[in-house]
């Protein structure tokens, strides 16, 4: 932790602790990606380019994964070390579960679907 | 009036509300108002109102609001065990005909209404408490990161407690059991304010809950002393840490399942209902995603607590530090990936079930791992058997037998036998008590001479010990016969006069618990009038190891007059061992947060919020609504945040604690 600043922001609560703040030009950067990463998707659904809808919604999806970063760097400005890594590690903590809890939830419900919905039977049969 | 016109005032609420034809109820009431009445009486007689107000409600201390979570989690131990009582009284005289003294519709609700509270509004409580008291003084920090914040959590938990007791009195309490499964839970079948309480208390105090964890997160992470590194903590710290962000990350959960079936009940969706696409099996789903993290959270700082006490009073290291902190980190982790061995039987089909029944075998190896490092910190240590020693004890040989039964559940087949039985029953008391409540006694006997300056007595200790132990063995071990035998869980009458026996013995067990529970209310008495024979002036009464015990007790407003610099795990204990002479002169003025009533207010609204939502009084839940907008608001244009403590209010703290300690040499 910085003492110096910390005792120079003592009294306004402001805590900088090592932290990035971006400057003009990487939040003008961030906008433009955004923008672009926006954009793709856009015309890729208006003009139909790509031959199915399945594949478009495989890129948009991309993009969105995509975009998620370019907003974590740009606008929260969070790299491996910011926050002494605790940003990071706190990402990945938060991917994990969120991963964890989809995923589980995904496979268990399929499963009880199959095995405790007698109607699935019964539309297999028509 | 006109119906319609009463219908917009009071919504649901109407003289009919009250149980007046229930005479359990009404004498509880008359006792309960009695008891009230006199409280405020005598609060109001020594004017004690004003003190209440400034020191303790709108204090923004951690210590305080630490010592207020205790006092609510006890109260509310009264109130859940009450029930608890009446249960065990019910099934030992429900046989052969007889109907017992609970009607079904009672029974239902006391059942619900205790898993409730035990869990939320005690084991939370005492739990949140401990952390709140000891976590900033065991890192050498002034306060918590959000003084204010802390304030305004304990009285959301407060607030959700409130609304619990109410529907004793108003109304009535959820007959659905502790979650609240649809389509039970659903309008359909519960139609009237019972799950509304129950999803209203809990939204209110899982606000509380979310935020307290968000703050004690950002506490350890960001307040830790000069030189204690992640890896010089204290283990009770860490517990603590894991625990917040088991919270953090699950509490979430909780909410939006709530959110979902409120929506069903309020608005008509059909997330969790049997037609329209709806599946009551993915309430089920989330809302153990959820609780299985929930029995971690509060099991996690009660290892903690057992770390602490082992070292200090076996006078070693601990045993295995970094295994237990690997141990404590891999349980978060693996907590997360077992919630499915709670409904094995729904169907989810052999491969499903032998993950989750892995996965769930695999996280007692740390746990075992644990119960070797307190077994190794122990062994040729100089054990001393004071009340916090005790528990420890009496923790590790229940926590085993809990353990064990927990592994025998976690095999699918097996648990195909034996779910929904008094066996399960048996099983989680096993752990919670075992674990969770032994840890918050050994917590409290261990913590409450920091505390308050003086030790609790152990002669009624020692008869409180006793009789949980013994009573804790008495009511449940029964219980695993009748679950191995096939009984199942919540019934309110049996027709097998051979089963009686078990019972009856059970409920005699849960009288000894209770008079374990009066002993330990007597030694709070009697350690209280004894204070002067019990007192400590050291702030060292169990030559302890760790920071916490480095200040005086109880620790002045600002914990520490120099923020400690630390150069090992057990940080006083090598303070102590390196001659550590406490600083006499150079006092500076200290930068404190200011207390503020905005918490409470705040609160309150929320909890006048929630009861409005119960009763579809919705003039006021939107005002109350309104108004915490408006007093959230406002706060912020509160500028008065924090003050200093000038130097001499330091230096004369300090003198008084330098005078007492000459004293004693």
């Amino acid at each position: 932790m910085n003492t110096d600043t910390h005792a120079a922001h003592a009294h306004d609560h402001h805590h900088d602790d090592g932290h990035a703040h971006g400057t003009f030009s990487t939040y003008m950067l961030g906008f433009v990606l955004s923008v672009v990463l926006t954009a793709i998707p856009f015309w890729l659904v208006m003009s139909g380019t790509l031959p199915s809808k399945q594949i478009t919604a495989l890129v948009i999806m991309a993009f969105a994964v995509v975009q998620i970063v370019v907003h974590m760097i740009y606008f929260l400005h969070m790299s491996p070390k910011s926050e002494n890594g605790w940003s990071m590690m706190a990402l990945i903590f938060t991917i994990v579960m969120v991963v964890i809890a989809l995923s589980g939830s995904l496979w268990v419900m399929n499963h009880l679907n199959s095995n405790m919905m007698p109607m699935h039977e019964m539309t297999g049969m028509k | 009036m006109s119906p319609d016109l009463l219908k917009l005032i009071f919504g649901r609420l109407g003289l009919d509300s009250l149980p007046l034809h229930e005479p359990i109820l009404v004498a509880t009431f008359v006792m309960v108002a009695l008891g009230g009445g006199a409280l405020f009486a005598g609060v109001t007689y020594f004017r004690l109102w004003g003190y209440l107000w400034r020191e303790w409600f709108t204090t923004v201390d951690h210590k305080r609001i630490g010592i207020m979570y205790m006092i609510l989690g006890i109260v509310m131990l009264l109130r859940g065990f009450a029930d608890a009582l009446m249960m065990r009284a019910q099934q030992a005289l429900a046989f052969g005909g007889s109907d017992g003294f609970l009607p079904a519709h009672h029974y239902d609700q006391v059942f619900t209404a205790h898993g409730v509270i035990m869990i939320f509004f005690v084991a939370m409580p005492l739990v949140t408490g401990l952390m709140n008291y000891v976590v900033p003084l065991q890192i050498g920090a002034r306060d918590v990161s959000f003084p204010f914040l802390n304030n305004f959590s304990f009285w959301m938990t407060v607030g959700g407690a409130v609304l619990v007791m109410a529907s004793l009195f108003i109304g009535e309490f959820a007959r659905t059991g502790w979650l609240a499964y649809p389509p039970l839970s659903n309008i359909g079948y519960s139609p009237d304010v019972g799950v509304d309480y129950y999803i209203w208390a809990l939204q209110v105090a899982g606000v509380g809950t979310t935020l307290s964890g968000i703050n004690l997160i950002c506490t350890i992470v960001k307040l830790r002393c000069p030189g204690m590194t992640m890896m010089k903590m204290p283990v009770f710290t860490w517990t603590a840490l894991c625990t917040n962000i088991l919270i953090v990350a699950s509490f979430p959960v909780l909410t939006v399942v709530l959110a979902l079936l409120s929506l069903d009940r309020y608005v008509g969706t059909n997330f969790f209902t049997n037609d329209f696409g709806g599946s009551p099996m993915m309430y089920v789903n989330l809302i153990w995603i959820w609780g299985h993290p929930e029995v971690y959270i509060l099991v996690l700082p009660a290892f903690g607590i057992f770390s602490e006490v082992t070292s200090t009073f076996s006078g070693k290291r601990l045993f295995g530090y970094t295994s237990m902190v690997y141990a404590t980190v891999v349980i978060t982790i693996l907590s997360y990936l077992v919630w499915l061995h709670h409904f094995f039987t729904m169907g989810s089909g052999a491969s499903v079930n032998s993950f989750f029944g892995i996965t769930t075998m695999i996280i007692s190896i740390p746990t075992g791992a644990k119960m070797f490092n307190w077994l190794f910190t122990m062994y040729r240590g100089r054990i001393r058997f004071e009340l916090p020693m005790l528990w420890t004890i009496a923790f590790m040989l229940t926590f085993v037998l809990g353990g064990m039964t927990g592994v025998l559940l976690a095999v699918p087949p097996a648990d195909f036998v034996l779910h929904n039985s008094l066996f399960l029953i048996a099983h989680f008391h096993n752990v919670i008590i075992g674990g969770v409540v032994f840890g918050a006694f050994a917590g409290i006997n261990y913590w409450f001479p920091k505390a308050f300056g003086f030790k609790l007595d152990p002669f009624w200790g020692k008869l409180s010990f006793w009789f949980w132990v013994t009573g804790f063995y008495m009511a449940f071990m029964p219980l695993y016969v009748l679950g191995l035998m096939g009984v199942t869980r919540r019934l309110r009458v049996f027709d097998d006069p051979s089963l009686q026996i078990w019972f009856v013995i059970a409920a005699i067990g849960a009288g000894l618990v209770f008079l374990g529970i009066l002993s330990m209310l007597m030694q709070f008495a009697v350690s209280f009038l004894r204070r002067e024979q019990l007192k400590d002036v050291t702030g060292d009464p169990w030559d302890a190891r760790t920071l916490e015990w480095a200040t005086s007790s109880p620790p002045p407003d600002y914990n520490f007059a120099f923020t400690p610099v630390v150069h090992d795990n057990d940080a006083w204990w090598d303070m102590k061992r390196r001659g550590y002479q406490r600083p006499l002169t150079g006092f500076k003025p200290i930068h404190m947060p200011s207390s503020t009533g905005t918490g409470i207010i705040l609160a309150g609204l929320a909890t006048a919020m929630g009861f409005g939502l119960i009763w579809y009084i919705w003039w006021l839940a939107a005002a109350s609504f309104i108004a915490m907008l408006a007093v959230g608001i406002g706060h912020t244009f509160n500028y008065h945040r924090d003050f200093d403590i000038p130097a001499d209010d330091v230096i004369r703290t300090e003198d008084a604690r330098t005078k007492l300690l000459a004293g004693v040499k």
